[in-house]
């Protein structure tokens, strides 16, 4: 009960926050639709208030303050506005509908969860053969790291270029931009679950005289499930960035990504914030699905702390 | 009990055959510092059914000795045999069990599947598994425990069950590594008269590294002193004591003597260095 009321009020304090920088960011607006509008401002024209500082305005024309909360494009939408629009573009509507997050969430998830199978897989792969040959540790490892280190936003329009050359197109670019990102994480957890039985459990089993196989199924294998469970959640994660990612670039017309960018494109911020927040809410739903089936598994296991 | 009855000791009827044969034993570590002699000149003979205790501080190769012996380290010189083969020959054909300082049991296998992990590597049947996993269960005396998880027992039931698993494949010869170093005294008296127990019915050739001087006196057939840098034997006592021996035995004088003895050997090979 105690942490509970602790976590709500730090949610209060980052709502109050929010509220109170949505007054100095949108001010000027409000202040020349006021002005057009006939009201009474000061100062009166939109030139002289150009050159002033956003508190100076609020600070002199108070009475506009309430409006700062209601505009149609504000610079910075205020919560209310954002919980309004993501309510009446999910329950709201049809799930058919263009307009329906659920309709771009779903979009969206496909590719998300496809690469995110694809990143796993092969992030496991790699790291099986990284903990068995030494010549992959060393020959795949820093190329696993580089790979991180080029901005994704950058590469996304090539790997999709490159797929549509090839007759590649639909959910599988995206998929494969989002398998780029989530590889890594189960590769570095996997890599570093798969060695940590110590030496005595390795003793062990050269004393059965067991193969390389036996060991891999017996005992590496599953005790790395702590360390690929980790993996997984930061895989998921940065599988749904990378799906996002990859709509940008393509014009695409549906999903989180392509909401994102036509909010951009129209300068409809409410759009792009409750577009934003639906993917934190689908990736905070993603993280904690794999947590309860951690959390399952390893007390299955007998290695929950 | 009278202990003062038996005058003809440890070995069993006709057990004078050798099991292990070392000689001349060289072992040299190549490291950053340069090379460490780790075992040095070590001679000696296990016959079948001793219960050969390995004693000295650390440093002096007891625990290196023993991993020649099942072949995880391999010697730089000189020669061992284990049952008249090499060390890795012996393990093909599964001639030991080790048990190692901490249990090691597998947490996501029930103490029964934890007792098959060799059964199953060596290819076992499901019912020649089912099977011996109940007998060794109930030579460590843990029937009934089969179904249960590691962290459902005490440290010292699950150090019982690692012998258990090291008996399972039925090896004559159990390498045990300071098996119960990490207990508590009271547990590990307790453990060292199951131990004996076990050994009587057994009658493995036993080879038990251990810190512990009333440990290594109160098991043991044949007591191997050693010493460190390099790592060597000073002296090998043939204990006197009756092959079947209570807990008090260890107030008896031919203990004390026996004690006295080792503590003797560590002391000169430390007076040395």
């Amino acid at each position: 009960m105690r942490t509970f009321l602790s976590v709500l009020t730090v949610l209060a304090a980052i709502v109050a926050f929010w509220y109170a920088a949505c007054i100095p960011m949108n001010i000027k607006g409000v202040l020349d639709t006021a002005e057009r509008a006939g009201f009474e401002v000061s100062p009166a024209t939109s030139k002289e208030r150009r050159d002033m500082g956003s508190f100076g305005l609020v600070a002199s024309n108070s009475f506009a303050i309430a409006e700062t909360f209601s505009q149609d494009r504000p610079r910075l939408p205020a919560p209310h506005q954002v919980v309004r629009e993501l309510w009446n573009t999910t329950v709201m509507k049809k799930v058919t509908s263009k307009r329906s997050l659920v309709y771009h969430g779903q979009v969206t998830l496909k590719a998300t969860l496809l690469g995110f199978v694809i990143g796993t897989g092969l992030g496991i792969l790699l790291a099986v053969g990284i903990v068995h040959s030494r010549v992959m540790d060393m020959s795949v490892m820093p190329w696993a790291i580089v790979s991180q280190t080029i901005p994704i936003i950058a590469l996304a329009p090539m790997i999709i270029v490159v797929l549509y050359s090839i007759g590649v197109q639909g959910i599988l670019p995206k998929a494969i931009i989002s398998a780029y990102l989530s590889f890594f994480p189960v590769v570095v957890g996997m890599v570093k679950g798969l060695r940590s039985p110590d030496a005595m459990q390795l003793d062990l089993l050269k004393t059965y005289s067991a193969s390389t196989s036996q060991g891999f199924w017996k005992l590496r294998l599953p005790s790395s499930m702590p360390y690929l469970f980790t993996s997984l959640k930061i895989g998921i994660a940065a599988s749904l960035l990378g799906a996002i990612v990859g709509e940008l670039p393509t014009g695409a017309v549906s999903g989180l990504g392509a909401r994102l960018l036509a909010g951009s494109y129209y300068g409809q911020t409410v759009q792009i914030w409750s577009a934003l927040f639906a993917a934190a809410i689908l990736a905070g739903l993603l993280v904690a699905l794999l947590e309860v089936i951690e959390k399952t598994v390893l007390k299955r296991m007998g290695m929950s702390g | 009990m009278n202990t003062q009855t038996t005058t003809q000791a440890h070995a069993p009827q006709g057990a004078t055959e050798a099991v292990v044969e070392a000689k001349n034993l060289d072992l040299v570590f190549p490291t950053n510092d340069g090379p460490v002699q780790a075992l040095k000149d070590v001679n000696l003979t296990i016959n079948k059914g001793d219960f050969v205790s390995f004693i000295g501080p650390s440093g002096c190769g007891k625990t290196t000795f023993l991993r020649v012996m099942a072949a995880l380290e391999h010697p730089t010189g000189g020669s061992i045999t284990v049952n008249g083969m090499s060390p890795d020959e012996a393990r093909k054909q599964r001639a030991y069990g080790y048990v190692f300082q901490a249990a090691g049991l597998y947490p996501w296998r029930t103490i029964a599947k934890n007792i098959k992990l060799p059964l199953e590597i060596m290819g076992f049947s499901k019912a020649e598994q089912d099977k011996r996993v109940e007998q060794v269960l109930e030579l460590v005396e843990l029937s009934g425990f089969g179904g249960k998880y590691p962290w459902q027992l005490s440290g010292g039931m699950q150090q019982r069950a690692s012998i258990a698993r090291a008996l399972a494949f039925d090896a004559d010869i159990l390498l045990m590594d300071e098996p119960f170093g990490a207990l508590d005294e009271i547990v590990r008296d307790h453990l060292n008269e199951q131990l004996l127990k076990l050994w009587a019915r057994t009658n493995k050739t036993i080879g038990f590294v251990t810190h512990s001087i009333p440990e290594a006196v109160y098991l043991s057939t044949k007591i191997v002193v050693m010493s460190p840098r390099p790592g060597r034997i000073t002296d090998v006592i043939e204990s006197t004591l009756p092959r079947e021996r209570p807990l008090d035995i260890r107030d008896s004088q031919e203990f004390i003597d026996i004690a006295h003895r080792v503590r003797e050997g560590l002391r000169a090979g430390h007076a040395d260095d």
